[in-house]
């Protein structure tokens, strides 16, 4: 029988899984986490046995369905706490299976007839002074912290940056008890209003979502502001308070527009970067943005290898489920497609327009910048020394720079300050990372099961 | 103030706590059972537990496992993602520097 492994278990991959079982297959279903969901319908630990999860997971009872209906279905098979760290020619898929980062996980390589990535995003953070202090998350974190674990971040908190992700996050910060001080969209009104505005009924089904996150804003009083965001976060051994400006609508700072605000939380999201490390690894090729190339049916530029979801462009959960939904089907062998999936899938990729449009990157960031401010976070290389490699003639190539200036190549292997060194330095990022997950050294040496066992 | 957990008595999803003890450089922090090791450290009030080659603090900041700013030593294991390992009862951490 047909094999489908697919990576991922968020909207995209769940959605994947489920339309690839109808055509069929037998699936693997693989993801790092202990639960499916990924980080839009992140699950409480099973260990909390709450009785009320719909209460603060956006459309539980649809995601519910779902996700019983793919991991209790005979033909498939669910892998979490799993973490993918090479992919072959093949494709052969190199997984280790057991605790995080732990020793002597179990490893196994999976040769499968179809390969879905389905890995997602994670929030993309633009330096500034003092974001590396503790108490400085990520918008994700602090969604994650509070939809998942039940913890607030903090009790007076900023929530900074762009997009319409930073709504859910304001709601999941206010419903764990946080005080928001205010939620501040770097991108000036005209901006946000001229990308979502052409044709409206292309985002019909998300004027009433977030209808809903501006009331509960307002019944809050939390202030949202366009235009404004924080360009530096000061304190001693944490987050103390944060530095809010005026911004022009290539985000350079208003002068004199600075003020200061007493916090001791900062959540900030300034859009998203795709996980393609495991695309990369499987030889995908790329967008000039970084996506994955798809064509017809989610294949992409490698045979028997399909994306699905914010890999192949930040469009959000419904989006990612129906690029899943097709990308199931034709890895299984399905058939052409009904005239439904596909349009689907087309105003998926509308929306995803529109929010780049609304919401881009402005070109003046780089003014909020200080010689020492730190880029690179893992290895603390400074705008200064970046600033001077990058006009060095003889650090013209990308790895000469990297080597001198070490930024990129600690423990995250470049994903928080890839694409912001990319731009400082006007290289290309570099996603190659011949071992997309860490994995301890006793485990590479550990002799690989095969799965399924071969009879 | 910092991080905090909402009150299991306060929490709308109606979830049960089961406590957990665990130790961190040998001193004794309560979590309940189904947390991360950053969950239990937050909500205990620390907001980092590693130190950079320069020295300075970190803690959680992606909060999904690609940072890589919230490495830990859990039973001898160095390195280990605080936001993505589940707390165990008993489990002996380490906070690390780097070097």
């Amino acid at each position: 029988m047909t094999t489908v492994v697919i990576v991922g278990a968020g909207p995209a991959g769940l959605a994947a899984a489920d339309s690839a079982l109808r055509a069929g297959v037998e699936v693997t279903l693989l993801d790092a986490s202990p639960q499916p969901g990924g980080q839009f319908h992140r699950m409480l630990p099973t260990a909390y046995a709450a009785t009320h999860p719909e209460r603060v997971q956006h459309g539980w009872r649809a995601f519910d369905r779902l996700r019983r209906r793919v991991l209790d279905h005979p033909r498939c098979t669910w892998w979490p706490e799993t973490t993918v760290w090479a992919i072959e020619p093949g494709p052969r898929v190199h997984v280790v299976r057991g605790l995080v980062d732990g020793v002597g996980r179990a490893r196994y390589v999976l040769a499968p007839d179809a390969l879905i990535l389905a890995t997602g995003a994670h929030d993309r953070v633009l330096p500034f002074p003092g974001w590396q202090l503790p108490g400085v998350f990520t918008a994700g974190a602090a969604q994650a912290l509070a939809k998942g674990e039940r913890v607030a971040v903090g009790d007076r908190v900023v929530v900074a940056g762009s997009g319409p992700f930073l709504l859910p996050v304001t709601a999941a910060l206010l419903e764990a008890g946080s005080r928001v001080l205010g939620v501040f969209e770097a991108n000036v009104a005209s901006t946000v209003l001229r990308g979502w505005g052409s044709r409206p009924w292309e985002v019909a089904g998300k004027a009433g979502e977030l209808l809903g996150y501006a009331t509960r804003l307002a019944r809050h009083r939390v202030p949202y502001r366009m235009g404004r965001t924080v360009i530096a976060a000061r304190g001693a051994d944490r987050v103390e308070e944060v530095v809010l400006a005026r911004l022009r609508a290539d985000w350079s700072v208003v002068p004199g527009s600075e003020r200061t605000l007493a916090v001791d939380a900062v959540c900030v999201g300034h859009g998203f970067s795709p996980q393609v490390e495991l695309a990369v690894a499987a030889g995908c090729e790329l967008t000039g943005a970084g996506f994955v190339v798809v064509g017809e049916g989610q294949r992409t530029s490698v045979p028997g290898v399909y994306a699905a979801g914010e890999i192949t462009g930040i469009a959000g959960a419904p989006s990612a489920a129906a690029e899943g939904r097709v990308a199931g089907w034709h890895a299984a062998g399905g058939a052409a497609l009904g005239e439904v999936a596909l349009r689907r899938a087309l105003r998926a990729k509308a929306f995803a327009r529109r929010l780049a449009r609304a919401h881009p990157i402005g070109a003046g960031w780089p003014s909020w910048l200080q010689p020492d401010t730190i880029v690179c976070r893992c290895e603390e290389t400074t705008f200064a020394a970046l600033s001077a490699a990058a006009v060095d003639p003889s650090m013209m190539d990308d790895r000469a720079l990297r080597l001198a200036t070490r930024a990129g190549l600690g423990p995250c292997q470049g994903r928080m300050c890839g694409p912001t060194i990319a731009e400082l330095t006007q290289s290309r990022p570099t996603h190659r990372r011949p071992i997309a997950q860490p994995i301890r050294l006793g485990e590479l040496a550990e002799q690989p099961h095969s799965f399924p066992k071969e009879s | 103030m910092s991080a905090r957990r909402i009150p299991g008595w306060q929490d709308r999803t109606g979830r049960v706590d089961r406590p957990l003890w665990i130790t961190v450089d040998g001193e004794r922090v309560e979590g309940i059972a189904g947390q991360s090791l950053a969950g239990v450290l937050l909500a205990a009030g620390r907001s980092s537990w590693r130190r950079t080659e320069s020295g300075a603090p970190r803690g959680v900041f992606c909060g999904i496992g690609a940072c890589f700013d919230c490495l830990i030593t859990v039973d001898g294991e160095r390195d280990v993602r605080a936001c993505r390992r589940p707390a165990f009862d008993g489990a002996v951490v380490h906070t690390q520097e780097r070097g």
